[in-house]
């Protein structure tokens, strides 16, 4: 069983690709991290925001098989 | 129809402006933020903005929906570039109509920090000495 990631901006640069599909994790903050050992991203957590399926959520939010996930660097826009 | 929006192309101020329009209103105010040349000392280019627009636009809309209830206004609107940007282009615009010109200058300034604070964009600049890089800033220190 798997989700899919999304890379944006620093990430989508670090990672070198716009997504990935990945097992289905215990929770966000496992898959962050084994994500970040992987990649090297250079992020912690603490900076980030979670979006799950285009919404924001807690990163204590439980994790569905299928689910689109998507790790939001602090923003720049404006 | 939406009230927030992004554009992968340059876009026109006035057919959004005349969207506002409203005989209630007593007042207008736009905001129109442009490519600046510098930032943090570097001198800037061009910038590439990009956007998760499944989110961004929610996030958005869920921005403009607040600002009508918090503030004493008519309606509001903004829109929001994507893509490649030279100088002096415009890169978001927010247009607010209210009865009166203080909440319509209040919601303005209020929409556009929140745009800048919440929404997922993110910008890119390309600097003069051939570097360039995405931006994430910390989150201003709340008071």
């Amino acid at each position: 069983m798997s989700v899919s990631v999304l890379y944006f901006a620093s990430l989508r640069e670090a990672a070198g690709c716009d997504s990935e599909v990945v097992d289905t994790p215990e929770s966000l903050t496992a898959l962050y991290a084994s994500l970040q050992a992987k990649r090297g991203f250079s992020l912690g957590q603490d900076r980030l925001r979670v979006a799950v399926d285009g919404h924001f959520v807690d990163w204590s939010s439980a994790v569905r098989d299928g689910a689109e996930i998507a790790f939001i660097p602090p923003v720049s826009g404006g | 129809m939406k009230r927030f929006s992004l554009s992968d192309a340059p876009f026109e101020i006035e057919p959004l402006r005349k969207r506002l329009l409203d005989h209630r209103a007593g007042a207008y105010v736009g905001f129109e933020g442009w490519v600046r040349n510098v930032n943090e000392g570097r001198l800037v280019l061009a910038l590439t903005y990009e956007a998760y627009a499944a989110l961004a636009e929610d996030e958005g809309e869920r921005i403009l929906d607040e600002a009508c209830s918090r503030f004493a206004i008519l309606d509001a609107a903004c829109v929001h570039r994507t893509g490649q940007l030279a100088l002096g282009e415009l890169a978001v615009w927010v247009g607010v109509s209210a009865g009166h010109r203080d909440a319509a200058f209040a919601a303005c300034r209020w929409i556009i920090d929140e745009v800048k604070s919440r929404v997922p964009i993110w910008k890119r600049e390309h600097y003069a000495d051939g570097d360039a890089g995405w931006l994430h800033p910390d989150p201003p220190k709340s008071a």
